[in-house]
């Protein structure tokens, strides 16, 4: 019973606290300066390499 | 060398599984080792035959062979998943359809649970790893990792779904719901998984793109969410090695609420993140536009993966479950609302500026329409998970309304548009055979979905109410028998949605079917064009 106190108390405290800070961080990270370029890559990335993989060489990828 | 190893294992499990045939304690068990010894002979001769074979260097090609079979794999186990679940409306609806000599084996109780799992995790599954396999491949610009690693997880996968059919028809189930298999079909599984999560997690190791596209987020959260609640839910010690009966290692509640995490996060990662994987990245692909917000799906990603897994215990209201449990389980479902239409929008918008496409693209529309009805059903959940809605809804076929919005209409409307839009690359076709026959499917399965639903939320309510009706002397106005009676017109009607549905989903694998075979290929780039 000791050992459930404990936990149960940890998790509605500072576990919680911890977890929301994490989840807000997480939030803030993708609105950093600077990510909307990237972003904008990634999201559009999907459209190369349709019909098969890119070339060992990164620089010599086809659009 | 390799392919001794693998002869010499495939021999040891038919072996084995031919000893364990022998000696079986129950006829389920019995029947399951022999599919295994069968299973293990045919991919022991495939082996044999195929051994010291050349292997060519494949690594700028895509492996799409398993992807081609998910797809036949996925259209296969939809129809008959389908099939069965107009069956079993029929049974429900007209009893006498629970045929005297087919007692045991056909009748509504071992019918159900083949139901539901031939549609979650033989259609679904099947949707999952082929959408996983081609979304990792095109997104990371590498072939599938592991070699052929990826045909043992699609033959695996079909095993689990055949040993665990004929378990429930002859009897072998432990009794958790959208978690019946016994525990030789879970060790299967386990194994199965490992080597799925191996091929998923190697190709975005060797990725060429820098970044990992947010749709691999979705399917790898699948992967490893569905692993840890598989492994904790079903620890149970088998009776016998050879039997199919265990015992479940944890008791009364705490064994309620682990199945119901399980539960709700099957639905939460199997059924939601998974498929918003594939929508992440065939919406935009079909729209032929960049997701509306990749800001929104990173958000949507992280509010699902914190928030998802409390929700389990808004199955136990008013149970033994402690007060304090089942309200955080409401609180966190409420929650995710708001996270479930941010990411609705996000499909939807993707669609701002090319929203002719719905006019005349049938495959856009079915998407849209999957992408509300992940909207109206993650509303309707919450709403449900509330307790004073749940003291209502729950125990009533309001809640068999609810999975079936969510399941027919997202689930399955997402994955009839991903093999619309994947048959006619896969192999290689100019387009689909025909747009119309789409058009047919997307309105017989849009009235089906509809007739379900609503006459589901009227039965539902209606016994809800006639459950908790009470005279002036406060005693019990209604028998269960008379909700049963109240509720036969609403059950017919809900197998003629289902029969619509399941005549939608038959027009589209005869589309499918035509368009590979009537078609010629298209013409590849390498070959010769006369000089003009």
């Amino acid at each position: 019973m000791e050992t459930y106190s404990f936990l149960r108390h940890m998790a509605d405290s500072w576990f919680l606290l911890a977890m929301t800070i994490g989840f807000l961080a997480l939030c803030l990270w993708a609105f950093r300066p600077g990510s909307r370029a990237l972003h904008q890559d990634v999201a559009n990335s999907i459209f190369r390499n349709d019909d098969r993989p890119a070339e060992a060489n990164p620089a010599k990828k086809e659009g | 060398m390799w392919d001794y190893l693998k002869l010499a294992g495939l021999g040891l499990v038919a072996v084995l599984a031919a000893i364990a045939a022998n000696y079986a304690r129950d006829l389920a068990y019995q029947v399951n080792a022999i599919t295994v010894m069968l299973a293990a002979a045919i991919a022991f001769l495939w082996v044999l035959r195929t051994a010291g074979d050349p292997k060519p260097d494949l690594s700028h090609e895509y492996f799409d062979g398993v992807v081609r079979a998910g797809a036949i794999a996925t259209a296969f186990w939809g129809a008959v998943g389908f099939l069965v679940g107009v069956v079993i409306a029929l049974q429900l609806a007209f009893p006498q359809l629970n045929f005297e000599f087919l007692q045991g084996y056909g009748n509504f109780g071992r019918l159900r649970p083949l139901h539901t799992s031939a549609v979650i995790f033989a259609f679904g599954g099947n949707a999952l790893i082929m959408s996983a396999f081609y979304i990792v491949q095109r997104t990371s610009a590498a072939r599938l990792f592991g070699g052929s690693l990826g045909w043992f997880v699609f033959w695996g996968w079909q095993l689990v779904i055949v040993l665990a059919a004929t378990g429930y028809v002859l009897g072998a189930t432990q009794g958790k719901e959208y978690a019946e298999p016994v525990w030789y079909v879970d060790i299967l599984i386990t194994v199965v998984w490992v080597a799925f999560l191996i091929t998923f997690m190697g190709t975005l190791f060797k990725r060429k793109e820098p970044h990992i596209y947010v749709a691999n987020w979705f399917l790898l959260s699948m992967i490893l969410t569905v692993a840890m609640l598989h492994l904790v839910n079903n620890a149970a010690i088998p009776v016998s090695i050879f039997g199919s009966a265990q015992v479940q290692l944890y008791a009364g509640v705490q064994d309620a609420m682990v199945q119901w995490w399980y539960g709700h996060n099957a639905v939460g990662f199997f059924l939601t993140a998974g498929f918003l994987g594939m929508m992440y990245y065939f919406v935009p692909k079909q729209a032929e536009r960049p997701v509306f917000s990749y800001k929104l799906s990173i958000i949507h990603f992280w509010a699902l993966i914190f928030l998802y897994i409390w929700a389990g215990p808004h199955h136990l209201h008013y149970t033994a479950l402690p007060d304090w449990a089942s309200t955080l389980g409401m609180v966190f479902s409420v929650i995710l609302w708001m996270p479930s239409w941010g990411g609705m929008i996000n499909g939807l918008m993707t669609l701002s500026g090319a929203w002719d496409k719905l006019r005349t693209d049938p495959i856009i529309r079915m998407m849209v329409v999957s992408i509300g009805f992940y909207g109206m059903s993650t509303f309707e959940g919450p709403m449900m998970s509330i307790k004073a809605v749940n003291s209502l809804s729950h125990y009533t076929d309001w809640t068999i309304g609810h999975v079936h919005s969510g399941a027919l209409g997202w689930n399955g409307m997402i994955t009839f548009g991903v093999l619309y839009y994947l048959v006619p690359r896969l192999w290689n076709r100019e387009g689909l055979y025909s747009l119309k026959l789409v058009s047919w499917h997307f309105w017989l399965a849009t009235i089906g979905i509809v007739l379900y639903a609503s006459s589901m939320w009227v039965t539902g309510i209606m016994e809800g109410l006639m459950w908790r009706e009470v005279d002036a002397n406060g005693f019990l106005v209604n028998a269960f028998a008379d909700t049963v009676a109240a509720k036969f017109p609403m059950y017919v009607v809900r197998a003629l949605g289902g029969g619509l549905f399941l005549t939608g989903a038959l027009i589209m694998c005869w589309n499918l079917w035509m368009t590979v075979r009537a078609q010629p290929a298209r013409v590849t780039q390498n070959s010769a064009v006369p000089a003009e």
